[in-house]
């Protein structure tokens, strides 16, 4: 049985920031992706990494403009600590090989960034997410001896020994479709969010909530399930983003009209408000008549001098040309506010620790909660950083003071089962996964989107319920070991139904609109009842509820206006 | 919504039978991407269809292969201009000039694990992992951050652009004909750190990538990395930087690559046309100098050229006059006046090439624009203005 004192899930940016931060310690590490490192989502991260870095700017600052974008459910304490080691993670990041954007004097240079006081997002052209990741990855290979690395290996369960303590993972080997059961003292999942669940969505075609599903499915909490982030700016059809970053240099949003219409919803900080304030108001100006036909509102990029575009937005260049047929520096791009992030995720300490000993989490798969109700654009990077720091430094401190348990082969052989009764399916003996996930997909995103109510909602869980059972007699056709992708796409689907499930519960219960959630019935943010975080628990009839309370340390909720 | 025959290369590897071709039809709109084109076929028809895949927009890397015969990414290439490229391809062979299928094959120059699933470990990730792909600073880190050119950084980020998907390596003619050239991926990722000022292994860096017999002269120039590249990267430009930069640091260059351009450049400036006699000779005894007091490889390489000039002498395709340095004739005066400017404009232009500088080539910035100057659209008027 393979054996690291700590073993990661993931390897984006929170998995390889927490396995090299735990061989720092100095204990054995495995990291085990589902694809190779460096095809994780944690690439599409354009924009920057906020930081308090420069003289005159200050963590209370960034602090209090995170605290006010999550529309103050954020949890403040967590907050601090991520602000406050924003700038010495940049500085290690810079020094660790990253090409970060010099200022004319050579040193780091910032942007501007949506809900931002001052300009202290760090980046490298746009793409940051990408440039960080490659870097880390250069260090997983140069630590190579101490971090064992399975690229292209598959979790579907969690093991838990009998003082329920995690204790191990449960993984299939996708180049052979060998099943292991690995052994742990810590697991760390970082498999990052859920973005699948809904259609269309920026997110990759991995992200499918596994690790939230895993933690879940062994009794974790999860937390803040219905604030689901829809980015402003994506295209139409596809989903693919295009970058805050073209906003923080200028970018102009326009109804068909040619109205700069964010005059009339944030006249201070325009377009560069907070991301669910901005979703809001173009869904508003599209849904009252003043979008373009094809459901959109545009973004103005021709206002930005070329030369900036190409030395800082080279990436939305190239997706404008090859995914919209549009030259972003000659005309304004038609976009559509899209699912994007994660809120909330499996319910961590600040250093990661779930409910259940010896299993952590950093990044989206985690609710820390760090992001609230609305993440700030650039604070996601800074999130899987110093989370995924944080738990690789306490999954190693956890592993040298305790011995490995004994793990029961019980869960390597529930697994194999189940893999057996997939393959066993009958072709035509009930749907295809691939229907199932377009229908989930679809109701997600035309019922628990930018605009809620409890009618929509209701009927949208009632639809997971219904694709849930239908799942369970869903076929593959691949019945073969290596790269059974079909397999695998339906063991996902059962983690996205859960993921479903659980935002469905979650947003019918919180009565009120707060950040990404925004109810119809209830339009208003009521701080007496519902300034509080909401927590689900798995019970065989479905997520119990339970509350907990939002820590405030120095900032007490206002009124939130850009 | 168009109808489209896709052709794939497929191999099961548990069937026991070899690679065999199938077709599906799909059916979608022509702005779509072969990628999308191929899921199409996997979530209706075959889910045993295998092809890696993640982003589905041209960041992740992941779906790396051949279509038409060509280098690139499923998610970029629109499946309707996949369906002209065959159509033309089709009509330039003689058999038929529509409806032709779209043909998908897995990555070359790596072995195929599934259907377009190839074994990247094996192949680009070794050579990735050959060029030493870390930083190597000396001593301590600073307090702050490392204070360098702005330059440097948007310099190196053309190679940080790259997203590891193998297509410069699957289109690599060198790497057909010598399986362990380090290759146009690796080399690329070698001068993000040769380039980079924080790096101070430069010099180690060079001396190991020019040494190796599969190193940075194993390339042939083909630009077939650059063709496949599906984000700018340029692998081709990077090896002739590090080149370049080898020579900087004195290194020998096995093939007088960079002498031969120095040369070349010279002979053309003093004559308008190309003296390849004198070309050699400039090449590898440069100046009066080097005629003077010739280096032994200046005249082992003279020498060893000889029967190359001698064979077309004998078979009289060259006139002797050709074949003695410095007797072929130039230009015109006025022409000369030509070539002039074209070195001066040179000069004057004398830039590195980067995307992230300057955009790509027909998308340069335009200056009137810059200056908030209109432009009309409309190619009659533009014209009178």
């Amino acid at each position: 049985m393979p054996s690291h004192d700590v073993l990661v899930i993931g390897a984006g940016l929170a998995g390889q920031r927490a396995a090299l931060a735990a061989a720092e310690e100095g204990v054995s590490v495995g990291i085990i992706s589902k694809v190779h490192p460096v095809r994780s989502h944690s690439n599409a991260a354009q924009g920057g990494i906020n930081a308090a870095l420069n003289p005159g700017d200050s963590w209370e600052s960034h602090a209090f403009d995170t605290i006010k974008g999550s529309d103050y459910l954020g949890d403040q304490d967590a907050v601090e600590i991520m602000t406050r080691e924003a700038p010495e993670e940049i500085l290690h990041l810079e020094h660790l090989g990253v090409t970060f954007h010099r200022n004319e004097e050579g040193k780091l240079g910032t942007r501007a960034f949506g809900g931002a006081s001052a300009a202290r997002t760090y980046y490298v052209a746009d793409i940051t997410g990408q440039a960080i990741m490659h870097v880390l990855y250069e260090q997983l290979m140069k630590y190579s001896e101490q971090i064992a690395r399975y690229e292209e290996w598959f979790c579907s369960s969690l093991a838990i020994d009998e003082n329920g303590e995690c204790c191990g993972v449960v993984t299939r080997n996708v180049a052979d479709g060998s099943m292991e059961l690995f052994q742990a003292k810590s697991v760390i999942l970082c498999t990052g969010g859920n973005g699948q669940v809904w259609q269309p969505t920026t997110n990759a075609l991995i992200c499918t909530g596994d690790g939230i599903a895993m933690a879940y499915r062994v009794g974790a909490k999860l937390m803040d399930m219905e604030m689901i982030q829809y980015h402003p700016t994506t295209l139409a059809g596809k989903g693919f983003l295009i970058t805050e970053g073209a906003r923080g240099e200028g970018a102009h949003l326009l109804n068909a009209k040619g109205e700069r219409f964010m005059e009339k919803y944030a006249p201070n900080k325009m377009e560069l408000a907070s991301r669910d304030v901005v979703s809001r108001a173009e869904q508003t100006e599209i849904n009252e008549g003043r979008g373009f036909p094809d459901g959109t509102v545009a973004l103005d990029i021709t206002v930005v001098p070329k030369k900036r575009v190409h030395e800082a937005l080279r990436e939305i260049v190239l997706v404008g040309r090859d995914f919209a047929g549009v030259d972003i520096t000659r005309e304004p791009i038609h976009i559509k506010p899209g699912n994007h992030y994660t809120m909330g995720g499996v319910k961590t300490d600040v250093d990661g620790r779930t409910d259940i000993p010896g299993l952590y989490s950093a990044g989206e798969t985690a609710c820390v909660s760090v992001h609230g109700g609305n993440r700030l654009g650039a604070n996601s990077l800074l999130d899987t950083l110093i989370f995924g720091k944080r738990s690789g430094r306490d999954a190693a401190a956890r592993a040298k003071r305790t011995d490995y348990a004994h793990v029961s082969k019980k869960v390597l052989e529930d697994e194999e089962q189940m893999v057996a009764d997939l393959m066993s399916r009958e072709k035509g003996s009930g749907r295809r996964i691939s229907e199932i996930k377009r229908e989930l997909g679809q109701t997600m995103d035309g019922k628990v989107a930018v605009f809620r109510d409890e009618a929509g909602i209701q009927e949208a869980l009632e639809i997971v319920k219904r694709l849930k059972e239908e799942a369970k007699s869903a076929y593959i056709d691949d019945h073969g070991s290596v790269f059974n992708q079909d397999l695998i796409a339906a063991i996902e689907l059962g983690y996205m139904l859960d993921n479903a499930e659980c935002t469905c519960v979650a947003a019918l219960e919180r009565k009120e609109s707060r950040g990404a959630q925004y109810r119809t019935d209830y339009p208003e943010r009521n701080d007496e009842e519902w300034l509080k975080h909401i927590d689900l628990e798995r019970t065989d009839d479905g997520p119990e509820i339970s509350y907990s309370e939002v820590t405030i340390t120095q900032w007490e909720p206002q009124e939130r206006t850009y | 919504m168009a109808e489209y025959t896709i052709k794939v290369r497929r191999f099961q590897p548990e069937s026991g039978e070899g690679p065999y071709w199938e077709e599906f039809n799909v059916d979608l709109d022509p702005s779509l991407s072969v990628l999308d084109g191929l899921l199409q076929a996997k979530d209706r028809d075959d889910g045993s269809l295998a092809v890696r895949c993640s982003c589905r927009a041209a960041i992740c890397g992941s779906c790396g292969m051949k279509i038409n015969g060509q280098s690139g990414l499923g998610c970029k290439t629109q499946i309707g201009e996949a369906q002209e490229l065959a159509d033309k391809q089709a009509s330039a062979a003689g058999t038929g000039s529509d409806g032709n299928s779209i043909v998908i094959e897995p990555m070359g120059n790596m072995p195929v694990i599934k259907d377009l699933i190839t074994d990247m470990e094996s192949t680009h990730w070794t050579k990735i992992r050959r060029v030493t792909p870390w930083l190597l600073p000396h001593g301590e880190a600073p307090e702050r951050e490392y204070v360098v050119e702005p330059e440097s950084m948007i310099d190196i980020t053309q190679s940080m652009a790259c997203i590891q998907c193998g297509a410069c390596v699957s289109s690599c003619l060198s790497m057909e004909a010598d399986p362990d050239f380090i290759g146009p991926a690796a080399l690329a990722k070698a001068y993000r750190f040769v380039g980079d000022p924080r790096d101070a292994e430069t010099s180690e860096r060079l001396h190991d990538l020019a040494e190796d017999p599969h190193g940075i002269y194993d390339c042939t120039h083909c630009f077939s990395c650059i063709d496949a590249c599906p984000k700018g990267v340029a692998p081709m430009d990077q090896i002739m930087r590090l080149r370049r930069k080898a020579g900087e640091e004195g290194i020998e260059d096995p093939n007088a690559g960079h002498a031969h351009e120095v040369a070349f450049v010279k002979v053309i400036e003093k004559k308008g046309l190309l003296d390849e006699a004198l070309l050699v000779q400039e090449s590898y005894a440069p100046g009066i100098k080097g005629k003077l007091k010739p280096s032994k490889r200046g005249l082992t390489e003279t020498i060893k050229s000889l029967p190359t000039i001698l064979r077309p002498l004998r078979k009289r395709k060259v006139k002797l006059r050709q074949a003695i340095p410095g007797l072929h004739h130039g230009l015109p005066k006025d022409s000369m006046n030509d070539v002039k400017s074209i070195y001066t404009h040179a000069e004057e232009h004398n830039e590195e090439f980067n995307l992230y500088i300057k955009g790509e080539e027909g998308e340069l910035i335009d200056e009137n624009v810059e200056k908030g100057i209109e432009r009309s659209t409309d190619p009659d008027t533009a014209e009178a203005k």
